[in-house]
């Protein structure tokens, strides 16, 4: 089977739990026997998987192509930010014409879309696959030019995004997708049941693939210990973001703190919230509880796990959030919000609404109190992470393959 | 000839209330009074109150019918605050003279394998709360959860009873059949009455269940079973939770009618006979000795403690809890040792169990709480407030007594506290 797949980052290059995934999902398919190529705007020379062949710009391995489109487009833009880095880059002198091709975001999807018309000319797939929103028009280009089924995954929606403050022009894009999908791929039923709120799409058409995991990196077993003698750490992991919550998480800390003052809550991550963070932590007079690391790639994100004692993720809606995973992967326990597509599917965590602080706190409080809390927890979790895996999502989307194959006939 | 006995529990915990980290010091409210009443009136209209009418028909219909309970000292307690009608219409089956009460905890806990001390008392006040309500004094103990060993055989046999329930688990029994009573070994008067856990069983969990092939189960179905022990067995016994009865199993599954017609199919062959566990024990000589060192349970799969204390937060929890025993009956405050005691119920440390979590939804019935660890929690402020109190009104005592050197040792949890009770 053929896939002719969009998105728009590959590890290394990657800025979020996106790239991660479709890595992820693209090596479990290679061993489904599904030959994948991938085509993402912006692909750096040194974008490979050596699960994978990959042919394109750098010809390098077995399953996968990737084929890249240059554009300065992120996952995690927003209209205005993308305005500003283009605003930016002119100031500063660095426009390069080669990085900046479009005025806006909008001329750069349109401008993705067509250069991905004429890959899709060339490509002889038997499905479509595309990822999130910035994807979609290529997609429908893709489907009308070769007449072949498209699967719209949606990993996670603007409304999850900007926090309920949805820019239209995304949206707009986003329904079409996922109006124009055969099938729509949610990662959890909590981004299905957005997805039917927010566009009103056939929930007869729309199929969950919760995520999993890589059962083998390297960086599980760094054993890295914490460098703080009598503090525990209580960890924040993620882009500060509105959609990750980080200001429920200093809320927290402003009652933890009141109860177990020598706790170290460690934030590593970076993003446009970033400075109301710090000054919300200063605000509140405990600042010298905080230690911000910026923005964590490769084997620092599972050292940042491992010294950790509990790790928080209140995002206000997190449509799956594999990074609960990896914290589990690394042996430490969670608490994650309710409104996140992986309390779908893990049972041994702390679940909180991501508002409700004092639960919060009180959760915290009790596993920096009590060793056998923290001990029991840690257990049952750690053992409870070996059940996710790369092979049962891919599995599940290759029959999606098959059923939108079958739809198209 | 074979003799069925029927024994029922009743139980029903005081469930606590959200309690967090912010009440501490400053909520003395424990228990969530609102939904324990919920729970008890909901239980009493599916449940009891069609339950006992089934069976008062049944008592007035066959003059042979017996049938014995065991409530817990808490569910009575439950009773008389919030449903009297309840209370009253168990006391009506119990004033025939056919239903026997069992002796238990009263607040059905697992005293005993903390403390002996604190086991008797708890055992008196029940024998006392079973007096004052129904007018009657029991003989045959089983202890909660039906958690059993010589030790506790030897131990209740030195209480003054006659006879001791158990598992009829086939670690202990080996070849031989539940269906005959035993004698504890160690003991000289004792007898011991194990349950057919099979028939019981069938009953109790799978009379509902479609995927089990003997689906459905009728009377004439189960008499055949009875009646199949007839020449290698004098006695089976069929313990189950009374709220096998239009809880576990709905009305709708036929439970009720299942009841109702149960006794005349029964009694269809002449050899057959209903007895209460006194009964039994006065009727069968004891055939063969019973030796059990480990502890076991009707619970589970595994039939041991591990429901209870399987895990480090169980295990903890309750080593906390009594670790407060000394101190808090030296204090002497009556309400303190009434909250202190409500803690022990086993309910409390069932609602932590991991082992089965990862199924997920298995014995959420059970469980008011999203998760053990959530129910550790809760527990756990609730214990801190407690040890906070106790403290409190000791350092008013120090410093009352503080010339005559006076001064407790402190006791782990009251060390833990220490630095909330700072941070308060």
């Amino acid at each position: 089977m053929k896939v002719l797949m969009f998105g728009w980052e590959f590890p290394p290059f990657k800025s979020g739990g996106l790239g991660t995934a479709c890595y992820d999902l693209t090596k479990g398919l290679s061993s489904q026997d599904v030959d994948v190529t991938f085509v993402m705007p912006y692909a750096p020379k040194d974008a490979k998987a050596d699960f994978v062949k990959i042919i394109g710009t750098n010809n390098l391995s077995k399953n996968i192509k990737i084929k890249s489109v240059k554009t300065i487009l992120t996952p995690y833009q927003t209209f205005e930010s993308y305005n500003e880095v283009l605003v930016s880059k002119k100031l500063s002198g660095t426009s390069d014409k080669k990085e900046a091709y479009g005025k806006n975001l909008y001329e750069e999807v349109q401008r993705y879309s067509l250069i991905a018309a004429e890959i899709a000319k060339e490509s002889s797939c038997d499905v479509i696959h595309v990822h999130d929103w910035m994807t979609y028009k290529a997609g429908i280009i893709a489907k009308q030019i070769t007449g072949k089924p498209l699967v719209a995954h949606i990993h996670a929606t603007e409304f999850d995004r900007t926090g309920g403050n949805p820019n239209q022009i995304i949206s707009h894009i986003e329904f079409e997708g996922l109006q124009a999908a055969d099938v729509v791929i949610a990662n959890s039923n909590w981004t299905k049941q957005n997805v039917i709120n927010s566009y009103k799409i056939d929930p007869n058409k729309i199929e969950v693939v919760h995520w999993g995991i890589d059962n083998n990196n390297p960086y599980y077993g760094l054993n890295q210990a914490s460098p703080f003698q009598d503090e525990k750490i209580i960890l924040f992991l993620g882009r500060i973001t509105i959609q990750k919550g980080p200001e429920y998480f200093v809320k927290m800390a402003r009652k933890v703190v009141d109860f177990v003052p020598n706790t170290k809550f460690v934030v590593a991550g970076s993003g446009d919230m970033f400075e109301h963070m710090v000054n919300m932590a200063v605000d509140y007079g405990i600042a010298d509880k905080f230690v911000f690391t910026g923005f964590l790639k490769g084997a620092d994100v599972h050292r940042a796990f491992q010294m950790a004692h509990l790790y928080v993720m209140p995002s206000v809606s997190e449509p799956f959030g594999l990074v609960a995973l990896e914290a589990l992967k690394n042996n430490t326990p969670i608490m994650i919000s309710r409104q996140s597509g992986a309390s779908e599917v893990i049972n041994h965590a702390f679940k909180v609404d991501f508002w409700d602080v004092d639960e919060m706190a009180n959760k915290a409080v009790n596993i920096l109190l009590h060793p056998e809390l923290y001990e029991e927890l840690k257990e049952n979790s750690y053992r409870e992470s070996a059940k996710f895996n790369l092979e049962e999502p891919a599995r599940k989307t290759k029959a999606i393959y098959e059923k939108a194959i079958q739809l198209i006939r | 000839m074979v003799d069925l006995c029927f024994y029922f529990q009743v139980h029903q915990p005081f469930r606590m209330r959200k309690y967090s980290i912010f009440d501490i010091g400053k909520s003395k409210e424990y228990f969530d009074d609102k939904k324990n009443i919920e729970v008890l009136a909901k239980v009493a209209r599916k449940c009891y109150l069609p339950a006992n009418k089934v069976m008062l028909e049944l008592l007035e219909k066959h003059p042979e019918f017996r049938i014995s309970y065991s409530f817990s000292g808490v569910f009575l307690e439950q009773c008389e605050s919030w449903a009297p009608d309840v209370l009253s219409s168990f006391k009506k089956l119990i004033d025939t003279g056919r239903v026997e009460v069992l002796s238990e905890t009263y607040y059905h806990s697992l005293a005993y394998l903390f403390s002996k001390e604190e086991f008797k008392e708890q055992v008196k006040k029940h024998r006392e709360t079973v007096k004052r309500l129904f007018g009657v004094e029991p003989r045959v103990f089983r202890n909660t959860e039906l958690i059993y060993n010589n030790e506790i055989a030897k131990f209740v046999e030195d209480m003054g009873y006659d006879g001791i329930l158990a598992e009829g688990w086939d670690s202990i029994l080996g070849w031989r059949s539940p269906n005959f009573v035993y004698r504890p070994k160690t003991t000289n008067k004792i007898k011991l009455l194990l349950k057919n856990y099979r028939l019981s069983d069938d009953i109790a969990f799978r009379f509902s269940n479609r995927g089990w092939s003997e689906w459905p189960l009728t009377t004439e179905k189960f008499s055949q079973w009875v009646n199949a022990y007839n020449g290698n067995g004098e006695v089976i016994n069929l313990f189950m939770d009374y709220e096998t009865f239009g809880e576990h199993q709905w009305e709708d599954t036929g439970i009720f009618e299942f009841m109702r017609h149960l006794p005349e199919e029964i009694l269809k062959n002449p050899d057959n006979h209903f007895k209460t566990p006194s009964e039994v024990i006065d009727s069968f000589p004891v055939r063969d000795e019973i030796d059990c060192h480990h502890m076991i349970s009707w619970a589970d799969m595994e039939r041991d403690l591990s429901a209870w204390l399987g895990n480090r937060i169980q295990q903890s929890s309750i080593n906390r809890l009594y670790s407060m025993e000394k101190s808090i009956k030296e204090k002497g405050d009556p309400e303190l040792l009434e909250l202190w005691r409500k803690l022990q119920t086993s309910d409390h440390f069932y609602y932590m169990c991991t082992k089965w979590f990862n199924d997920g939804d298995v014995h959420k019935y059970f469980n008011p709480y999203d998760s053990p660890y959530d129910s550790f929690i809760n527990f756990m402020n609730i214990l801190n407030d407690l040890t906070l109190r106790m403290k409190k009104s000791e350092d008013k005592e120090v410093s009352v007594d503080e010339s005559s050197g006076q001064v407790d040792g402190q006791t782990d949890g009251e060390v833990a506290v220490d630095g909330l009770g700072k941070a308060l």
